[in-house]
């Protein structure tokens, strides 16, 4: 049954993102929200808003009865969870299912395994899709442990089989350092996670990140090709385009197809991305995990493409077959994706909450700001710092840099400090400009240009 | 007027270093300039909390995970 009323259990510019496709699409918008978050633009965008508790995300967006309960007195027949927060939540689709509700994501069961960063490898192998080499599964003893290293060899990465999204990773250099670090990964996914398994995986040096957008319905699945995100600080990404020019044609038909193969084999509903990482140098890439929901970066894929992947998911949850068929899917030109993030970047990235006194938006041709500022809204420091996302396209990966440089220059955010510095300086780069990057590129970079990066 | 510990920054004030530590410091406790009290998270990145003044402190005005305000007392001390 088509959505009728969507609770949209999230905030920040995602929420904005889920109510305008939600509204184009004739459904009743209703905003959860903490009491921080009272005066945001998505609860002024609603059609409806209602408090969830108190402005500790653990406290109201994490807190999965006062959703549900929220969506029951409001009369939502379907709960968005946005990105982050409880969007890859098995326990909180479950929660959803039992209360009736309709959950915009895949199965619980799917978030269940693809969760499990073990599991997920473990699928990926079945579906012929190739991984990083490392443990067949979980690694529980320092035996095993080292079986596995004397394949792949120093340095080795130690991974949380429940973490993801850059978090639960050490590195270890030697075998000392291993033997250190094994039970201090181990403590630190219990407490984190609530689950102690370790796998391990080789360290692919120089690499790029290349993920893979899938949509599907169940049954079917289709790709809408790849976005590159090796610009990425502490694990994070800062940068985003689409497609990616290292990627040769038959590389890339070759990973959206194992992409669509690994989507097709779980049986994947809804909106889901495939992150792999990609050394250019011997064009292998390999699978590393799946994100189980609508991502941040997923602008750049509806530019090339056009297709509205929000719209899609509102549509699939509803119960509609896909309605796109791979051959209905081309991408056309270049779009690149900068994070404005309310940090300093001339200290440090220290966060930077505050009043916006001064809001100037860019705009014209191939040019799109996803944000949660109106001048006037002071930005609660609750929350992570993603003040808004500026997304261009042009018919070409230079024009989309001349036009990024541009609508950074239209950009005007006052009274808080910002990433626009970061970004006008990594778009006048020639290592930028000829994408000669890896995802370990930008913190070196830093270090050597931190004075291009004074405050403004 | 008594002396006052202020957040340095809004966010969530938290007593102790981590949910299984035991907290910084009790009221009663005397601190030196520079001892940490606590720590302000502020956008998911934590802050020290350090004392600016030296004596005892007599009471705290927030309890852990409250939402603080830039320049709110978080404790009295004499």
């Amino acid at each position: 049954m088509p959505i009728k009323r969507l609770l949209i259990a999230n905030r920040g510019e995602i929420a904005v993102r889920i109510i305008r496709a939600a509204r184009e699409l004739g459904i009743h918008t209703i905003q959860a929200h903490s009491t921080a978050d009272v005066d945001s633009l998505a609860v002024k965008l609603a059609d409806e808003a209602i408090a969830i508790g108190p402005p500790q995300a653990a406290k109201s967006y994490l807190n999965i009865p006062a959703i549900i309960d929220a969506a029951k007195k409001t009369q939502a027949d379907a709960v968005h969870p946005g990105y982050g927060f409880l969007a890859e939540n098995a326990e909180f689709a479950d929660a959803c299912a039992v209360a009736g509700l309709v959950f915009v994501g895949p199965s619980a069961n799917a978030i269940r395994m693809m969760g499990d960063k073990v599991a997920a490898r473990e699928a990926a192998m079945r579906a012929g899709v190739p991984t990083v080499p490392g443990s067949d599964g979980r690694v529980d003893d320092l035996e095993t442990a080292r079986r596995v290293i004397a394949e792949t060899g120093f340095p080795i990465m130690i991974k949380a089989a429940a973490g993801g999204g850059g978090r639960g990773i050490r590195i270890a250099a030697n075998p000392e350092e291993f033997d250190r670090l094994v039970p201090q990964a181990k403590a630190e996914a219990l407490a984190a996670f609530g689950d102690g398994g370790l796998y391990l995986e080789k360290v692919i040096e120089r690499a790029r990140h290349i993920e893979v957008q899938i949509l599907g319905d169940g049954h079917r699945a289709i790709h809408c090709f790849e976005r590159e995100c090796s610009l990425q600080r502490r694990r994070q990404k800062v940068w985003e385009e689409a497609p990616s020019i290292s990627l040769p044609e038959a590389v890339r038909r070759k990973l959206c197809a194992s992409a669509v193969a690994l989507a097709e084999a779980v049986h994947y509903s809804g909106a889901g991305t495939l992150e792999y990482l990609y050394d250019d140098a011997s064009g292998d890439f390999y699978f590393i995990e799946m994100n189980t929901r609508i991502q941040v970066e997923h602008p750049v894929t509806e530019f090339i493409t056009g297709v509205d992947l929000v719209r899609e998911m509102l549509k699939i949850a509803g119960g509609e077959k896909l309605r796109l068929k791979q051959s209905d899917i081309f991408m056309r030109g270049h779009a690149i994706e900068v994070r404005i993030n309310a940090e300093d970047p001339a200290q440090n990235f220290m966060p930077a909450p505050g009043t916006v006194t001064e809001l100037r938006v860019p705009g014209g041709n191939g040019v799109r700001f996803d944000t949660l500022l109106y001048q006037g809204y002071t930005i609660p420091p609750f929350y992570d710092s993603l003040l808004g996302k500026l997304i261009v396209w042009d018919e070409d990966r230079p024009a989309a840099i001349a036009r990024l440089i541009r609508a950074l220059h239209e950009l005007q955010i006052g009274g808080v400090k910002t990433t626009r510095s970061l970004h006008l300086a990594l778009a006048a780069d020639p290592a930028v400009a000829s994408a000669q990057f890896h995802t370990r590129w930008l913190e070196g970079w830093l270090e050597s240009n931190a004075t291009k990066l004074a405050a403004e | 007027m008594a002396k006052q510990i202020l957040s340095p920054l809004p966010g969530t004030f938290y007593r102790r270093p981590a949910p299984d530590q035991p907290v910084y410091k009790n009221e009663g406790d005397s601190v030196a300039v520079g001892d940490v009290i606590g720590l302000v998270e502020v956008m998911k990145s934590f802050n020290e909390v350090k004392s600016t003044e030296a004596g005892k402190i007599v009471k705290f005005h927030a309890e852990n995970e409250d939402a603080v305000m830039a320049g709110q007392p978080l404790a009295d001390l004499e």
